[in-house]
């Protein structure tokens, strides 16, 4: 059998960080970390990707060129969550399209009066969670993920981990995941990449 | 006209009231005697300088003569718009949204007031056309000037938000939305509040010269009235239109931020 056209792929791709081509595919449900020390270019990757900044190269989805799509369109499938998320409305469900199902908020320790709280009184590891939530209710084809647990305890880690898995295997999706921590990476069964 | 005129003496002691604040100053150490000398001394010398050339466009009655005067007024106000902004846009952009927004806003106001609500014969006539042209390019100059400097100040800000709205699929316009919604408020806000307080805290400077110059206070406050809805009207049609192209030039072409645009005065 013929291998699959890739759901994402990316051809000699150059950032605004300089330095050598990127050139990748992935294949639904797959995932793709990346790591590397401070300064090599992750996040500026995934803006590239994300069409945030000037790039160079070609990135595809389902085979279809990035300059064919509408910008927001494209950014609404290819969906960057931030390591830090940003939050523009005073209370918190102003920033979802829409509301994610209760088991989904339970399963990350949130109920549903979380969307009638102000976005002052969030800490910042609730900042990330539901950072990563408004984007998933955008059903996204490729989650671009900057260290989507970074501010989290090893408990909350897991639950995102176990999240977005069962996200990925129930979508034809995937994701690029930006971790330093060897051992999820591990845990993720995922392709590598490491920058210099 | 029944007005009392001034002589060279009347003047000079008003003058020596600003030399006066001017000892004042420097006797405190104020620090701003030198500028508040050389302000003074340009008020007298541009405002005869002006008076004279009025006096030659009134009577000669030519239409290119006002045309030119009004260009001069266009392109300082929109060198002032640009002056004024702490993030400017760069290249020619800066002094060309100012300058293209005053034009469109004061210019069609201008016409509808000389064609279709004072009528002056010519509808060109310099003592009609070129004050009421200073009064709404006065006015929209500071709407703009304000609403720019809101619009890219806040974008600066705020480019984490707005980055954020877009990773999340908003389109540019919805990005910006509510700062494009603050510029315009600060834009509007200083002919609210004008407009508020005529007659009541401020009596307006035009209408102050008219019933100087022997015209019935009615009168007066008719013209008033409609200047003010005249400024009003230009002012916040030229924030309108220099706050949405302000606020598309700050996204390239795939809707990226592109605070590149900008430059700082820090």
């Amino acid at each position: 059998m013929l291998a699959e056209q890739p759901l994402f792929q990316v051809k000699n791709l150059a950032t605004l960080h300089g330095g050598a081509g990127f050139d990748f595919s992935l294949h639904p449900h797959e995932v793709l970390a990346i790591s590397g020390p401070s300064g090599s270019g992750k996040s500026l990757l995934l803006r590239a990707l994300a069409d945030l900044d000037k790039h160079q190269g070609q990135v595809f989805l389902n085979g279809q060129s990035q300059a064919t799509f509408k910008p927001a369109d494209w950014r609404r499938k290819i969906v960057l969550v931030a390591a830090e998320s940003a939050w523009w409305n005073s209370v918190v469900a102003d920033h979802f399209q829409e509301l994610p199902a209760e088991q989904t908020l339970s399963e990350l320790g949130f109920s549903t009066d979380v969307f009638r709280w102000p976005v002052d009184r969030l800490s910042s590891g609730e900042r990330q969670r539901l950072g990563l939530l408004r984007a998933l209710v955008l059903k996204p084809t490729v989650l671009l993920l900057d260290e989507p647990t970074a501010n989290l305890d090893e408990n909350n880690t897991l639950k995102i981990e176990k999240l977005l898995q069962k996200y990925l295997r129930n979508h034809t999706a995937v994701a690029i995941w930006v971790s330093h921590d060897s051992a999820q990476r591990k845990r993720l069964n995922s392709k590598e990449l490491t920058l210099t | 006209m029944n007005i009392i005129s001034l002589s060279a003496f009347d003047l000079g002691l008003a003058a020596m009231l600003v030399i006066l604040l001017s000892v004042l100053t420097w006797w405190l150490k104020i620090g701003n005697t030198r500028s508040l000398l050389i302000a003074g001394l340009r008020t007298a010398v541009q405002l005869l300088l002006l008076g004279h050339v009025l006096r030659l466009v009134f009577s000669a009655g030519q239409w290119y003569w006002v045309a030119a005067i009004m260009a001069v007024m266009l392109l300082v106000a929109g060198y002032e718009v640009n002056a004024r902004q702490h993030r400017p846009f760069s290249g020619w952009w800066g002094y060309g949204m100012g300058t293209l927004s005053m034009f469109a806003s004061s210019f069609s106001i201008l016409l509808v007031a000389l064609l279709l609500l004072v009528q002056p014969k010519p509808w060109y006539q310099a003592q009609y056309a070129i004050p009421l042209l200073g009064m709404l390019l006065g006015n929209s100059m500071t709407g703009i000037a304000l609403s720019l400097d809101r619009l890219t100040e806040s974008a600066w800000k705020q480019r984490k938000e707005i980055e954020a709205r877009l990773m999340l699929g908003h389109d540019w316009n919805d990005a910006i939305s509510n700062i494009r919604i603050e510029a315009l408020r600060s834009g509007l806000m200083p002919i609210i509040n004008a407009m508020a307080a005529a007659g009541i805290v401020s009596l307006p400077g035009m209408m102050t010269g008219q019933i100087l110059a022997g015209t019935s206070p009615i009168e007066a406050s008719k013209y008033q009235i409609l200047i003010m809805f005249l400024i009003t009207a230009a002012s916040g049609l030229g924030s309108v239109i220099a706050v949405q192209a302000g606020a598309r030039r700050l996204f390239d072409d795939r809707e990226r931020l592109t605070l590149s645009r900008l430059k700082s005065r820090d």
